[in-house]
């Protein structure tokens, strides 16, 4: 079933915020084969992004096996630190269909406790499921 | 860093194992990286790696060359699969190169292969020089 074109512009609920720990960046670090240190691997706001297509998915009842990253891009305002609490929220900024397949543009701005942006993911989405 | 400079390229070795180490930490419970059956069924030639633990190792690679420089900007294309077969292992090759400094900020052209092949699309990193 072909995603509905009404969603370009729409933003969808900010994610529940969610607490940096040096746990779960050590973790995230070594499963990229890094030694855990103070650094935020610059990939880690993709558990930011990822909470936030959730969001999306469960909103726009897609199911996850049929979503393949196309393209991520993330832009920042400054370093993520141990100790931020974030919230990703999304928005669905372009729409086409190619071959059977949606291809989803979506934007997640990603803000720290006090409501600065941190980062801005730009992800591509593409949705296996368009063939009815 | 000067434009035109070229970094010694950094091999990272990739099982199955790895792709559920990476799963857990990045909360990433697709089933295509993990089951070759719903892979297949949504055409892939077999169980595939994260996209974003592919660019994750791109990004280890300029932390390991710019001996952890902030990273303003990082990003690509996921162009080709890495596709990890079940019991072996697949060589992902990271190789980068300074195209401009400027403001402060150098930017670093990457070219990340498997087995060969270039996998990520256009992947670059700005980082603070």
């Amino acid at each position: 079933m072909p995603v509905d074109q009404s969603l370009v512009g729409r933003e969808f609920a900010p994610t529940t915020p969610r607490a940096v720990t040096r746990e779960h960046v050590a973790a995230f670090a070594a499963a990229l084969g890094a030694a855990a240190g103070e650094d935020v691997p610059p990939t880690y706001p993709i558990v930011l992004a990822f909470d936030a297509m959730q969001t999306f998915l469960a909103a726009e009842q897609i199911d996850l096996f049929r979503i393949i990253h196309g393209e991520q891009r993330f832009t920042y305002e400054r370093p993520i630190r141990v100790g931020d609490s974030l919230t990703a929220t999304l928005s669905v900024a372009s729409l086409r269909q190619i071959g059977g397949a949606d291809i989803i543009g979506t934007t997640s701005a990603i803000h720290d406790a006090d409501g600065s942006l941190v980062c801005t993911a730009k992800a591509t989405l593409v949705h296996t499921g368009g063939q009815s | 860093m000067i434009p035109g400079d070229v970094f010694e390229p950094i091999s990272y070795e990739l099982t199955r194992a790895d792709l559920v180490a990476y799963a857990e930490a990045a909360g990433d419970p697709n089933p295509i990286h993990q089951d070759e059956d719903v892979a297949r069924s949504v055409g892939l030639p077999g169980v595939i790696a994260h996209g974003m633990l592919t660019l994750g190792l791109a990004g280890r690679a300029v932390s390991t060359w710019t001996g952890g420089a902030e990273v303003v900007e990082v990003g690509c294309k996921f162009t080709n699969p890495v596709v990890v077969p079940a019991g072996g292992s697949v060589e992902v090759h990271v190789s980068g190169t300074v195209k401009k400094v400027e403001d402060g900020l150098a930017t670093i052209a990457l070219e990340v292969t498997c087995e060969g092949t270039k996998v990520l699309g256009m992947p670059k990193a700005v980082v603070r020089a």
